[in-house]
């Protein structure tokens, strides 16, 4: 059992837990993920990490309530266990020793972000970070991302904060129209949103990585299920990835793989809200 | 006289069983037990004792069960293999203790597997008395971990721990039994058994580490560094093989692995009881021929599938599954279409695989395997419709251990290299055995390298002692 030391509620559906696990807290590099079980009955679902504190032994995850589980684990309360929390998984993300590197938040793909900037920071790297949300209460941890960058941008779809549009409006327009100097592109979001950064940034062959979020079971390369084509070659992105190069991903097939168990999806996240309801 | 049919083992009707995931065999009941145990000649050599991996006492455990002394008969079994319900169930049998049966060569070999099952499900029916080794057995104080909670890594936990060694093991995953609970189904081996057998394991003594990956989580270095003093490696083959064909992840295109894990080790066909869905396919293609194979067409079947069928590029000689899984799988409704060779699979506007292109075979001349090799015959590609299929073409080791354990050394096809008698790997004090080592094998096969290797570890561990 993995107890959460900590709870901060980061949106209506987005919630950030602590979680007691020394070994992976030990671990844990940027880029890398867990796999999470909340109940008996429950999925093994990957979260990626978006803090650790070897000190306390303690590992830092956001989820976004979109399903069943997201859900279950977003009720979750201090004090509580998480019944498995297993990792750190996936290869650490490759990071720059130098230059400038942009890295790119969407949603809930803020968090794992994080530790990718603070490395990268650390480093002596140049970091700018782009935000975006569809309005502004929907944006999560700025200003610990502003700690690791020079600037945060900010882009909303209704204006509400920063540029009106998406962040691939603030990438063309603030940084790449105006000249600046860009080593690297790391961006970590919905599916959509990585396949447009991809495409805002290939005619300019500016190298660019993608963290991919497939349906996986068990997270350690023995089912398959995760499986993605980089380069028109098969890879899992549980043991190849989760990172790869976004101009070599093919997105049309991890899109349609997101939702392969769609309808079945519906059916336990609709009975588990009349369970709730009850 | 002639010799006396051997004594049949009840099994639910093929009609009701192919559409529950309820164990197939139902067990003897005990006037089968008896007269089955009768039928033993209690052979002055015991030929069947060397056909058993795992070096069970056939002869002695068939004597006490011939007088009905059950609880003697298990103790018997038990004092060489740790997991005797699972033994009994899922051994190949026919390959091994009986087919040197004498029984056999006249008639019928005598069914010790089913007999090994019986004494065992009436050992856990009463309860059984766990003896922890005393304080004056020869591994007290000294600290054993084993890497995965497999066949290959209960046998060793077993061993070692009636010796009195304080063993960890270390698992990957939120269950223990590895394969004997992700992979082979609740249909042949209900998972409250390989439970049990866990429980007793841990009524020995044995500590199980769930969600604790060696080589992510803790490093095999860092596991000596927490005072064990060797180390086991019984992590399995489970790397998927994929045919490489176009189409292949198409939605609805599962591994075996994926489909097994899905059905078994997260219960999905109890789907929305349990959250993991699977794809419930209607017309359900399977591709290869093994144990796994069969496996998941039957479990296709379960899954309420209208059609559920076998492609495979050989013959029903050259296939690798046991006769008594094929012939269950045939009593079940399974379709086999041998000399058949998928090279396209063909998905619908959506991305969901309707059908795959394939191609006749004919056999020529044996290859590297020694079995005969398919040969495409030219223009022969016909379609084949479906909604689900499952690539069922063996596994190989992950790579995960052999990439983070500096010194430990595998062939190119990923196979740990082991010392065949020992299991020793290339490193100091760890060692391996199952299909790590092997590939995909049986579980048996896998329990008799745990066994030897628990062996070696007690050796070398009481060598070393005196040397201190």
């Amino acid at each position: 059992m993995f107890k959460i030391v900590k709870k901060r509620i980061l949106t209506p559906v987005t919630k950030l837990f602590e979680v007691d696990a020394a070994l992976v807290a030990k671990k844990a590099q940027p880029g890398q993920f867990v796999v999470v079980r909340v109940t008996e009955k429950g999925e093994r679902i990957p979260l990626t990490v978006a803090a650790t504190d070897p000190g306390r032994g303690t590992v830092t995850i956001v989820v976004q309530e979109v399903g069943k589980t997201s859900s279950m684990l977003g009720r979750l309360e201090e004090g509580q266990d998480l019944l498995d929390f297993a990792g750190p998984l996936g290869k650490p993300a490759p990071l720059l020793d130098s230059g400038h590197v942009v890295v790119v938040g969407g949603g809930f793909g803020v968090a794992p972000i994080l530790p990718i900037a603070k490395a990268l920071k650390s480093r002596g790297v140049k970091v700018t970070g782009i935000v975006g949300a569809r309005t502004k209460d929907l944006l999560i941890l700025r200003d610990e991302l502003a700690e690791s960058c020079g600037e945060v941008l900010v882009a909303t779809d209704d204006g509400s904060l920063g540029t009106k549009g998406l962040v691939t409006d603030v990438l063309k327009k603030e940084l790449i129209d105006q000249g600046v100097k860009i080593d690297q592109v790391i961006a970590i979001g919905p599916m959509v949103m990585m396949r447009a950064v991809a495409e805002a940034t290939r005619p300019y062959n500016l190298k660019t990585l993608v963290s991919l979020d497939p349906i996986m079971v068990d997270g350690t390369g023995m089912c398959g299920a995760c499986r993605c084509t980089v380069e028109g070659k098969t890879r899992f992105a549980c043991v190849d990835g989760p990172i790869f190069d976004a101009h070599k991903v093919d997105f049309d097939e991890a899109v349609r793989r997101g939702k392969m168990y769609a309808a079945e999806q519906r059916v336990a996240f609709d009975r588990y809200k009349a369970e709730v309801a009850k | 006289m002639p010799i006396k049919p051997r004594t049949s083992m009840p099994t639910q009707e093929a009609e009701a069983r192919k559409r529950n995931f309820n164990e197939v065999a139902l067990g003897y009941r005990e006037e089968d037990a008896i007269a089955e145990a009768a039928r033993c000649l209690q052979c002055k050599d015991a030929p069947c004792q060397k056909g058993c991996p795992v070096g069970v006492q056939i002869k002695d455990f068939i004597k006490a069960a011939k007088t009905g002394d059950w609880a003697a008969a298990y103790d018997k079994i038990k004092e060489t293999n740790s997991l005797p319900a699972v033994c009994g169930r899922v051994c190949p049998q026919e390959e091994q203790c009986e087919k040197l049966c004498l029984l056999g060569k006249k008639g019928q070999p005598e069914a010790i597997g089913r007999l090994e099952r019986y004494a065992s499900d009436m050992a856990m029916k009463r309860g059984v008395n766990v003896q922890k080794p005393g304080d004056g057995a020869p591994g007290k104080g000294r600290k054993v971990a084993i890497v995965g909670s497999g066949p290959a890594g209960l046998t060793a936990a077993g061993d070692l721990a009636k010796l009195g060694y304080s063993v960890t093991i270390f698992e990957a995953l939120h269950a223990s039994g590895g394969v004997l609970i992700y992979g082979i189904p609740e249909f042949r081996l209900p998972k409250a058994i390989v439970a049990e057998e866990v429980d007793l394991l841990k009524k020995l003594g044995v500590e199980v580490r769930t969600d604790v990956i060696i080589g992510r989580t803790v490093t095999v270095d860092e596991v000596f560094a927490m005072g064990y003093e060797a180390v086991f490696l019984g992590t399995g083959a489970g790397l998927p093989k994929f045919m490489g064909i176009p189409g292949e992840n198409l939605n609805g295109i599962y591994s075996a692995n994926e489909y097994l894990t899905r059905t078994n080790l997260m219960k999905a066909y109890r789907f929305p009881d349990y959250d993991t869905p699977i794809k419930m396919g209607k017309k359900v293609a399977v591709i290869g021929a093994g144990n796994v194979a069969m496996d998941s067409v039957r479990s296709a079947l379960r899954h309420g599938a209208d059609e559920a069928f076998v492609v495979y590029r050989r013959t029903e000689k050259e296939m690798t599954a046991r006769a008594e899984e094929f012939e269950h799988a045939i009593e079940e409704g399974v379709k086999f279409h041998f000399l058949t060779n998928p090279v396209k699979f063909l998905g619908d506007e959506t991305g969901w695989v309707k059908g795959m292109e394939v191609q006749k075979m004919e056999l020529g001349e044996p290859d590297a395997s020694g079995r005969a090799r398919p040969v495409p015959i030219p223009n022969s590609n016909y379609v084949m419709e479906c909604d689900t299929v499952v690539v069922a073409l063996g596994t190989s080791p992950n790579p995960l251990l052999s990439s983070t354990t500096p010194g430990l050394k595998t062939k190119e096809w990923g196979g740990l290299i082991v010392e065949e008698e020992t299991g020793k790997t290339t490193r100091d004090a760890v060692y391996a055995g199952g299909d790590a080592v092997t590939g995909s094998a049986t579980v048996i096969l896998a329990m008799g390298a745990g066994k030897k290797a628990a062996k070696a570890i007690h050796e070398d561990l009481q060598e070393r002692a005196k040397k201190a």
